[in-house]
């Protein structure tokens, strides 16, 4: 592959030097302005004013200022820019001042699209574009919290509250069971790879939010399929700022946040605990308690301080080589609400786009670089600080254990009781868990509008996604958690951590493809059309090492079987889409894309994706063209398949060994030998295919003061990548990928988005998105089977084994599968008694029902953002409806036997078991639909309020100041602390913090 | 302008060239793993593919302790249900007499109170686990036939052993078919002759089942090394011997007729391949047990160092304490605080102090012998069979794995189905000789002659509740009050049976374990047992 690109780049650069060779200059006038806003006569800066009908262009500079060399035969001059009208003025002159309006809906406005931009007046897909200015603005670390609640159709759902870490981003839904439901990101025309890298929690964590530009999620097939393989899951494409022609314009933003914890898990108090040992404890069970009244979650818990910085500098090289380019720096340095927890990142990004041969060659280069060091607090402090017992101090006067409390088995070798929680100050302070990640994403794109046919383009992609995680993690010998943990190859016990990771990314891609666009005046049609080639090629590196001691000594066995790995996948593409537009009015779409794989049998390797769209323009129509109510209409119909791979393990086809590793030795006689396996594998796995119908229209009203969107969707997948059964006997596995079963997600999007103020002083804008999403599972077996319950998962703490979700056919993915609780008069539940729904006289999992479901039936996002002459406030609100959780703290740690441990020592608990009162004897109890809780909520994700100071430093630069605050609060009936967890099963959920943050934004 | 056009396409063309060959390389392979060509090329590699049969009894992955499980469920626990022994164990003795247990794991209270259902994860793990090492030996006897041999160039001593190692993994089919046999009664079933990926495979009845595990076993009898020649952990002809005394000795259950007569000849083989008994009961089940191959005709070996995992006889150790005993004094670092006994086992000895008959390792202190609450550890006395120290009181390599090897066949089970099968039938044996094996095991349990029985003493129900004595907690409680018809009817009722304090009588149905909901539901050619 290396040698491949490299030849292809040798070929580009060829190519680049004998177009640049062979230009001749052509006759030209100059002419020159500058462009106001009509609304205040302030100078705008980066409007696009160009020649019409050509190419020949250049963009005003921060005073507002433009200069360009026109051809003598030019008349008109075209005048656009995101956010105003485009204004077209006759070329009279030499010298123009041009003032434009603010348009409310950018009808004209150009967005990303697969493979290109498109107006948004042409498209035919659902797609939504959201660019920087509507960005969710605060102390946001992660990019795709930049959009959450902006988007119908997406539920961006954040991981948890650690420093960096990611979301679960789901666009109608997912399209998938067992396989990935994780959409397509790309940016700047790289797709990143949907692995993690170790060291890493986020791998989009690694970009700056700040030096983003754009948004846009490609929700159906039409808009979608041009991606094919790994389009079912919706395509969120991020492309990043610019520069613009003109002076060097720097920007410095600076802010300062702080975060708390908003609500700790309800356990007992130490009164309420001594209470209850006291009640329910036997005498040594008593005596087992302490005299301290500790608050675990305080101690673990701190206020969070972060900061983030980001300078920028953006500009053109003007004269005979145009070059606009933008350089960016950021640090940003969060601390985590759970103590030793942090984040720094460094990174830079560099985006030049310099032009040749008079605009026909253009070039655009992205590179953006971080190094990101973290410092992963332990997070099994969180479930340890909600079981410890409060009359326990942080610390003895013992020089053993770190000096911190723990519960002691005098008789145990180690001293320690093995199995009770360990203290969570000693999991925190005890461990050192540093990574350090680089990571560099970059391509080179080179776009050639032919000479002789200029409606033709050549365009070349090459880019890159590497990165190389590294990480320590030391844990000191005297904390309980590695206290004489293991033997070395002498067989002395020894304790401790010190062991350290590496992991490389290694993926490239190659993508070469030619546009043609052309107005066919003379039939009243225009033909855009694009076809391509791609080739992407995705490498890991992944290094083992030995398990260490923290004197450095190795751990008995623990050599690995192989010192590295490299898993590795490719994929090659052609692609294709015809856009047909007719009299302006209405406009066909047709997509295609083959993909082959290298993780499927070459027999099942190759296929076919295809899509068609049509819009009608409706407002276009005569009998509207002139309405002064309606401003916008159009309708989109679309259908398309599209499919996916993802899930599906590189080397699944191929009949291979593997080989044991040294613990998993087995003797023969006085010999031991490592074992060879073979590996489960299925020779006939293909694509899962989702098919995808979608209409919508687009409309706007009283000058698209109110504008928006509704689609409805029906999404069919069908052989689902899913982990099947198989019959014992035929495979080295109980359960394989295998592509059975089939889905549907049917749904409705609507947006509305309105500006209810619109004066010179005072403009207020309001948005509001609604999903409705139905989810059911149609087929999960090879033949009808009526007597099957479904696909069992969502294992919960207690027990061991015990699942409370279940996939079923005829009912939503995620279902929860639990016993109907029975309730004594006074409502309160009796334990291990269930509705024996069968009626056979006994308590069987033939029981269990169907109850609910963690997916939301509808979510809902709303914003609102004003400015009243210097002063802007804004907010983002969510909401999730229908969403239900098993409240997994309740049940496994408010139950008598949690509190007072068979194993004799004591624990605290969920607040619940004063209500339920259970022993937590036996197993059934935890599947009960007691357990289960509508966990629908509002949240205000964020409030801010900002103020232009105006020029400051002798009219050199420009202030704003800005403050926010984030995760404000939530209003919900569960009874857990945060409603809002990804799967369904709420269990020692890192907090998410409500963070206040200040900030100032310097332009000069 | 001509140049433009004589050289874009010839460009183009030449980029397209480049990408077509592009989509040649499509064909990756991993970097570590290997194919059967490379795994099989060598004797080497026979033999690790061997030791993967052999060690899916022993781990329950390749990664050991856990990691790369062999059978894995989501939302399950590998060494919980993944686990061949752990697994079994459970399914012969939680649902019996011998053996409590205080844990809340899925499932687990349905063999106490017996309402199992084809949903049960251990009974799952049991299956799939059996059925997997079945699969393991039907590649191994695919890849090791003579002409595979021939063309990979092994021959000679090497291609010899081979053909020892074909014979010993058709035991070990045999071995897995008779435990799915004695458990589900009517398996799928497959051989060398269903290949990976292939359609869904048959049922096979109980009693075609019995004629099959037999008939291999005595198709490999001769080929298999002599009794006590093969490696430490291997099998022989005595297991195979072993085996056939045990399908027969529980005939009459599995196919409606009785074969004791079989059942006396094999163990009698048993008996004179020169086995003999060790001298001291209580060193049977510790750390350095493989000083007893005297006594032991085939063992799963495990390994605190090399052969981690957290069922079998780890789990037997761990579980096993609890309440005030010291999980030192075990040679482990902690106890899991699961399993003890009821009355019922702790009154089949005279005296149940372990003063006498030593056989009796009952850990009464702070133990109720009464049973109020099954999942209090308390209630019912513990049990100190399992300990990760030597004779010589060192403890075991590793103190989460033991070293503690488990018998799968031990002398002692041989004299009793002798004893028994003599009782049952009488003709192909001798009753004095029956008397004598029986009073051989209890002049080991007691030391001295004290607790020897005469022939009048010698019942059928006294030969239970001496197996019970002799082997208890070694996985064969359930087959044997099966065998006694005890298991679910009125005429014995034990603490809990049925979930009822006194004990109740059960359907006859719960003689035969369910098949898997997930089998069942995969493949269509099963019909699930009655009752179920």
């Amino acid at each position: 592959m290396k040698k491949n690109m490299q030849q292809v780049c040798k070929l580009l650069v060829q190519t680049i030097a004998f177009l640049l060779l062979s230009v001749a200059a052509m006759a030209q006038n100059v002419v020159s302005g500058k462009v106001s806003d009509s609304k205040d006569g302030s100078p705008l800066q980066g409007v696009t004013v160009k020649v019409k009908g050509s190419s020949t262009g250049t963009q005003t500079v921060s005073d507002g200022t433009f200069k360009l060399t026109v051809p003598a035969k030019a008349t008109i001059l075209v005048f656009s820019s995101i956010g105003f009208k485009s204004k077209e003025v006759p070329i009279t002159a030499s010298l123009f001042n041009v003032s434009l309006d603010a348009a409310s809906q950018q009808l004209n406005e150009v967005v990303v699209t697969g493979y290109g931009t498109a107006r948004k007046k042409d498209l035919t897909g659902s797609m939504t574009a959201i660019s920087s200015k509507d960005f969710v603005k605060g102390a946001i670390t992660t990019p795709e919290q930049l959009i959450l609640g902006k988007v119908a159709g997406v539920n961006i759902t954040s991981n948890g509250g650690a420093p960096g870490s990611g979301s679960t981003i789901r666009i109608r839904g997912g399209a998938s069971l067992s396989a990935s439901n994780d959409p397509l990101i790309i940016i700047d025309g790289v797709q990143l790879s949907g692995g993690g890298i170790a060291g890493s929690a986020n791998a989009l964590a690694l970009i700056n939010p700040n030096d983003i530009e754009t948004f846009t999620i490609l929700k159906d097939a039409s808009a979608a399929a041009i991606y094919g393989s790994r389009a079912s899951n919706g395509v969120i494409i991020i492309t990043t700022k610019k520069g613009k022609s003109g002076k060097a314009a720097f920007t410095f933003n600076t802010q300062v946040s702080v975060g708390k914890i908003t609500k700790k898990i309800d356990v007992l108090s130490p009164d309420e605990f001594r209470a209850y040992v006291n009640t329910y404890g036997t005498n040594p069970q008593k005596a087992l308690m302490g005299t301290a009244s500790t608050d675990w979650q305080d101690e673990i818990y701190q206020a969070a301080i972060g900061t983030d910085n980001n300078l920028s500098v953006s500009g053109g090289l003007t004269g005979k080589f145009k070059m606009p380019y933008r350089v960016s720096a950021g640090y940003l340095n969060q601390n985590g609400v759970l103590r030793t927890g942090n984040l720094q990142r460094l990174s830079t990004g560099i985006n030049l786009n310099p032009t040749f041969l008079d605009n026909h060659l253009k070039v655009d280069i992205n590179i953006k670089a971080s190094n990101s060091k973290s410092r992963f607090a332990n997070e099994g402090a969180i479930g340890s600080a909600v079981n410890f017992d409060p009359t326990q101090p942080v610390r003895t006067n013992s020089n053993r254990f770190g000096g911190y409390f723990e519960w002691l088995d005098p008789s145990a070798t180690t001293g320690l009781k093995g199995l009770a929680p360990s203290n969570p100050i000693s999991l925190l302070l005890g461990r050192d868990d540093k990574s350090s990640v680089n990571r560099s994403v970059g391509n080179i794109q080179v776009d050639y509008k032919f000479h002789f046919m200029p409606e033709l383009r050549a365009n070349v992609n090459a880019g890159y996604d590497v990165a190389k995680g590294t990480g320590t993690i030391f844990v000191n010998d005297s904390v309980k958690s590695a206290y004489k943990r293991d033997v070395d190859a002498a067989g002395v016990r020894k304790g401790g951590i010190n062991n350290s990771y590496l992991q490389k990314i290694d993926n490239r891609l190659l993508e070469f493809y030619l546009t043609y666009a052309k107005d066919l005046r003379g039939i009243k049609s225009r033909i855009d059309a694009i076809a391509g080639y791609g080739y992407y090629d995705n490498a890991y590196n992944n290094f083992s090492y030995a398990d260490y001691f923290v004197d450095g000594s190795k751990r008995v066995n623990s050599d690995p079987a192989f010192a590295t790995d490299k898993p590795q996948n490719r994929l090659v593409s052609f692609y294709g889409r015809l856009n047909y537009t007719f009299n302006q009015k209405y406009i066909l779409t047709v997509n295609a894309r083959t993909d082959g794989s290298s993780r499927l049998n070459p027999d099942n390797r190759w296929i076919t994706y295809h899509s068609e769209a049509f819009a009608w323009r409706i407002k276009d129509e005569a009998f509207l063209i002139n309405s002064k109510i309606i401003s916008d209409l159009k309708l989109r119909i679309g259908y398309g398949i599209t499919g996916q791979q993802d899930g599906i393990s590189n080397y699944s086809y191929l009949a291979n060994y593997s080989i044991s590793n040294r613990t998993a030795q087995y003797q023969f006689g006085d010999a031991y030998y490592n074992l060879y396996r073979p590996v489960a594998y299925n020779a006939n796995l293909k694509w899962e295919q989702t098919a995808t119908s979608n209409i919508g229209i687009d409309f706007g009203l009283f000058d698209n003061r109110i504008s928006g969107g509704l689609d409805f969707y029906l999404k069919k997948t069908k052989d689902l990548l899913n982990d099947v059964n198989q019959s014992a006997g035929t495979n080295f596995a109980p359960i394989v990928l295998s592509n059975v079963g089939n889905m549907e997600n049917k749904g409705v999007e609507f947006t509305l988005n309105t500006q209810p103020v619109r004066t010179k002083n005072l403009t207020w804008d309001f948005g509001f998105n609604v999903t409705y999403n139905r989810n059911r599972i149609t087929k999960l077996t090879f033949t009808e089977d009526p007597t099957y319950p479904g696909q069992r998962y969502g294992g919960i703490s207690g027990g061991t084994g015990n699942s409370v979700l279940i996939n079923s056919v005829g009912y939503n993915r995620g279902a929860f599968y639990v016993y109907q609780q029975v309730y004594d008069e006074t409502g309160k539940p009796i334990e291990n008694l269930f509705e024996d729904r069968d009626r056979d006289g006994q308590i069987t999992d033939r029981d269990l029902y169907r109850y609910k479901s963690a997916n939301p039936d509808v979510f809902l996002g709303f914003n609102s953002s004003a400015t009243y002459k210097k002063w802007n406030a804004g907010f983002v609100m969510r909401a999730s409806l229908g969403n239900y959780m098993y409240n997994n703290l309740f049940s496994s740690t408010g139950i008598q036997r949690n509190i007072i441990n068979p194993l004799n020592y004591l624990s605290n608990g969920s607040k619940n078991i004063l209500e339920s009162g259970f022993a937590g004897s036996g197993q059934r109890f935890f599947q009960s639909d007691y357990y289960v809780q509508n966990a629908s909520f509002l949240r205000m994700d964020n409030i801010n309020i900002g103020y232009n100071i105006g020029k400051v430093f002798n009219e050199k630069a420009t202030l704003r100041a800005n403050a926010n605050v984030q995760n404000v609060f939530v209003i919900t009936k569960y009874r857990g602390a945060d409603p809002e967890i990804n799967g369904g099963i709420d269990n020692n959920f890192y907090p998410r913090p409500r963070t206040f943050v200040f900030g100032l934004n310097l332009d000069f | 302008m001509k140049n433009y056009i004589m050289r874009i396409p010839a460009l183009t063309l030449m980029v397209a060239a480049i990408l077509v060959s592009c989509t040649k390389k499509l064909d990756l392979f991993p970097q570590n793993d290997v194919t059967s060509e490379v795994v099989y090329s060598t004797a080497q590699g026979y033999k690790q593919s061997l030791a993967k049969i052999y060690g899916s009894m022993a781990l329950t992955g390749n990664a050991g302790p856990t990691g790369q499980p062999d059978v894995f469920f989501p939302g399950s626990d590998e060494g919980a249900n993944a686990d061949f022994y752990r697994s079994l164990w459970k399914a012969q003795e939680l649902s019996t007499d011998e053996a409590v247990i205080a844990w809340g794991d899925a499932g687990i209270q349905d063999f106490h109170n017996m309402n199992w259902t084809p949903g049960n994860q251990f009974l799952t793990g049991v299956y799939y686990k059996s059925l997997y090492q079945i699969t393991l030996i039907n590649e191994f006897l695919r890849q090791s036939a003579d002409g595979k041999l021939s063309d990979r160039n092994i021959s000679g001593a090497d291609a010899e052993a081979i053909r020892k190692y074909r014979s010993e993994v058709r035991f070990l089919r045999a071995f897995q078919y008779a435990v799915l046999m004695d458990l589900f009664g009517n398996p799928p079933f497959v051989t060398e002759e269903n290949l990976i990926g292939g359609p869904n495979p048959p049922q096979i009845l109980r009693k075609d089942l019995f004629a099959f595990v037999e008939s291999e076993l005595k198709a490999i009898e001769t080929s298999l090394p002599a009794a006590r020649t093969n490696e430490y952990g291997r099998a022989d002809q005595a297991a195979a011997w072993a085996l056939l005394a045990r399908i027969n000795l529980n005939a009459e259950v599995y196919t409606g007729t009785a074969k004791y007569n079989e059942a006396i000849i094999y163990s009698k083989k048993v008996i004179d391949a020169g086995y003999t008994l060790s001298s001291n009961y209580r060193q049977l089940m510790l750390a350095d047990n493989h000083l007893n191959k005297n006594e032991f005709i085939l063992t799963i070996n495990y390994d605190g160092a090399k052969t981690q995992g957290f069922g079998g006889t780890t789990f037997l150790t761990h579980a096993s304490i609890g309440g005030s005993i010291t999980a030192a004094s075990a040679g482990v670092n902690s106890g899991w605080s699961g399993l003890r006994t009821t009355k019922a086992l702790v009154q089949k000895f005279a005296d149940p102090s372990g003063n006498t008959d030593k056989r009796a390792q009952f850990y009464q202190s702070g133990q109720n012998l009464e049973i109020a609450t099954q999942t209090t550890f308390t209630e019912g006395y513990a049990i100190r069979k399992y300990l990760n120290i030597t004779r010589t009181g060192a403890l075991g390599q590793n103190d989460v794995f033991v070293d503690i090897d488990m018998p799968l066949f031990r002398l002692p089970e041989m004299y009793l189905i002798y004893a028994e099968a003599v009782k049952r039938v009488g003709s192909g044996g001798d009753a004095a000789q029956a008397l004598a094996y029986i009073n051989a095991l209890r002049l080991r349990a007691y030391g001295n002659t004290s607790g020897n029985i005469n022939s009048v003493d010698l019942t059928l129900q006294y030969i239970l509740d001496e197996r019970a004595r002799e082997l208890y907690w070694e996985g064969f409680r359930r087959t044997d009050l099966i065998r006694y018809k005890q298991f679910t009817e009125g005429s014995y009722l034990w603490p809990w049976k049925g979930g009822v304090p006194g004990g109740t009588s059960k359907s006859a149905d719960l003689n035969v374990y369910p098949l898997p909901s997930s089998d069942v539901n995969a493949n269509t050619n099963l019909v699930q047992n009655k009752g179920y």
